[in-house]
């Protein structure tokens, strides 16, 4: 067996540096002296070299961009313009947050998501799979800052159940990861049933049949199995989705993760937390394809002498 | 399913045909109608600064459809142009060229264009290059693969022993096998599109304030949720109603176009 695991690794690497030059250089593209937009025109000159030397601007930019990359590897994403409090502790908090949240939907997805897709290809052609599919075909369109609103005011404004916003009860989290879970579980809907259809009219499960295998027992045994490859491939893809989604639906229910840290610091115009979120989120981005990957390699042994 | 795409297209024609013909100011404001129900004089009722909702959906529609437009052709212009020269010539750059292209796809969805448009500053210029910048990756994936498919071909293989230039097999030959796939990709992108730009919008990052945007509607219509919740659900549903019709399209041109189905 070849075993490529090192050119994979490498490939992420490179990829880590490249996000971690294009984030940085981005505070370049401002449009004049960075120190000045940051600061205001009327800043007194001793705080604009305090704060250059603080940020590293004064040096050349080879060393720049080899300094923070040194930093950021060890964990040191610089301090706050604002407040002056290192920024680690802000992302690691919020990290937290956003993962909580992000695995949630991830579970609402992949749990709901497979059952239905199997019962759908099931039963199919039948009522149950009509609403199926197309309920999902509703979700699949609906974007992330539309569909939040409506579940506040059918869940919590209506009925009264869950709490609107914020994080204080421990059912706050149900409506965004509802939120963020339902377009992620229309697609693996459609993906399970497309592909469980595909397989059970292929000839292995037609053997199996044949062998007088139970029904149910074909279905795990056979089918699922061979519809796992895919579902790892979309959910690894989608997972990015949910990152990029998690913006939204943060600001939307004030979930005090990376989302909302990324928009208020927008807001704010401090650009170290901004260049420090959309780093994380990008690099968890690719560490999860890199698991997938990998993930891929192990469910399907013809992969892996590719 | 089609009555339903085909109402919604007639939607927006009407729309769009009312503000051609009447030419309605969509910031004209009526303070004692603040947040009042749909009625005969306004549609679909009014919002907090007591502005008609529906000519401001109709103006929203027209500027995200110009911003949607415009960074289509210039999304598919350079992802085209980049695609085809990795594709054609191979080789050191074309391993650049993927490798670029994987950088850029490793920002998921709408955080690069929220990256750049933070940088930037909100503004439609500013709007149209941050989502650009994200947008050409699709298209330069999509002529690579199908320029390393048509290259290998005996026609393109007949015409280049028989003489002909790269510049005439590219012309000739390449960029005319490009066309269906990019507009069944494209179709898709413009639903991708509208949300990413009313995403921005939702945000701030999009268009400022007077202006309409189905975003910035958006944003403002979760404040008075508890109100009037149709403001919410009208602009939501038109934002919905359009990215369906327009996956919707998309689905037809893939079946009718689709090479494989032709095969078969």
């Amino acid at each position: 067996m070849k075993n490529n695991f090192p050119i994979i690794f490498f490939s992420s690497f490179l990829q880590v540096l490249g996000i971690f030059i294009i984030t940085f250089l981005i505070l370049h593209l401002l449009p004049g002296d960075p120190i000045q937009v940051m600061l205001g025109e009327s800043a007194a000159l001793s705080d604009q070299v305090k704060l250059r030397a603080e940020l590293g601007l004064d040096q050349p930019i080879y060393k720049q961009i080899f300094n923070s990359f040194s930093q950021i590897m060890h964990g040191d994403f610089g301090n706050s313009i604002l407040t002056g409090m290192p920024i680690k502790e802000q992302i690691v908090i919020a990290m937290k947050n956003t993962y909580i949240l992000a695995l949630m939907a991830l579970f609402i997805a992949i749990t709901f998501g497979i059952t239905g897709g199997v019962v759908a290809a099931k039963y199919r052609g039948c009522f149950l799979d009509k609403i199926i599919i197309n309920s999902s075909l509703f979700f699949i369109s609906i974007p992330h800052f539309f569909l939040g609103p409506l579940l506040m005011l059918c869940l919590s404004i209506w009925l009264g159940w869950l709490p609107i916003s914020g994080m204080d009860s421990p059912f706050s989290i149900v409506l965004p990861a509802l939120t963020l879970s339902l377009g992620m579980l229309a697609i693996i809907i459609k993906m399970t049933r497309n592909c469980m259809i595909e397989i059970m009219d292929s000839d292995a499960v037609r053997t199996a049949r044949a062998k007088g295998m139970k029904e149910w027992s074909i279905t795990i045994h056979h089918v699922f199995r061979l519809v796992l490859i895919p579902l790892i491939t979309i959910i690894g893809m989608q997972f990015g989705s949910l990152l990029s989604g998690a913006i939204i639906t943060e600001t939307l229910f004030s979930w005090n993760g990376l989302g909302l840290l990324l928009v208020n610091s927008i807001q704010m115009r401090d650009y170290p937390i901004t260049q420090a979120c959309i780093f994380v989120i990008a690099i968890s981005y690719v560490l999860v394809n890199l698991f997938t990957e990998i993930l891929y390699k192990i469910v399907d042994p013809r992969m892996r002498n590719i | 399913m089609k009555k339903l795409v085909f109402s919604v297209c007639f939607f927006w024609v009407i729309g769009v045909t009312i503000k051609l013909l009447s030419n309605f100011d969509s910031n004209q404001m009526i303070f004692d109608e603040i947040l009042i129900q749909p009625n005969f004089s306004s549609w679909l009722g009014r919002d907090d600064y007591g502005r008609d909702i529906f000519h401001r959906l109709v103006d929203g529609f027209l500027n995200s459809f110009e911003i949607i437009i415009i960074v289509t052709f210039i999304s598919s212009f350079f992802g085209v142009i980049i695609g085809v020269i990795s594709g054609y010539f191979g080789g050191k750059l074309d391993q650049f060229l993927r490798y670029i292209t994987t950088l850029f796809m490793a920002f998921p969805g709408i955080l690069l264009a929220i990256a750049f448009a933070a940088i930037l500053g909100p503004g439609k210029f500013n709007l149209i290059f941050a989502l650009s910048i994200g947008g050409w990756v699709g298209y330069a994936r999509l002529a690579r693969a199908q320029t390393v498919l048509i290259k290998n071909l005996d026609f393109v293989k007949a015409s280049e022993t028989m003489g002909s230039s790269n510049k005439t097999i590219i012309i000739n030959h390449i960029l005319p096998s490009l066309k269906t796939p990019l507009i069944v990709e494209g179709t898709y992108a413009l639903a991708g599109l509208i949300i990413a730009e009313a995403s921005l919008s939702f945000i701030g990052l999009g268009l400022q304030a007077p202006m309409a945007s189905w975003g910035g509607m958006m944003r403002d219509s979760v404040r008075f949720l508890l109100v009037s919740p149709h403001y919410a659900l009208f602009v939501g549903l038109s934002i919905m109603s359009l990215v369906y019709c327009i996956n919707f399209f998309g689905d037809y041109f893939n079946q009718k176009w689709d090479i494989k189905n032709n095969e078969d």
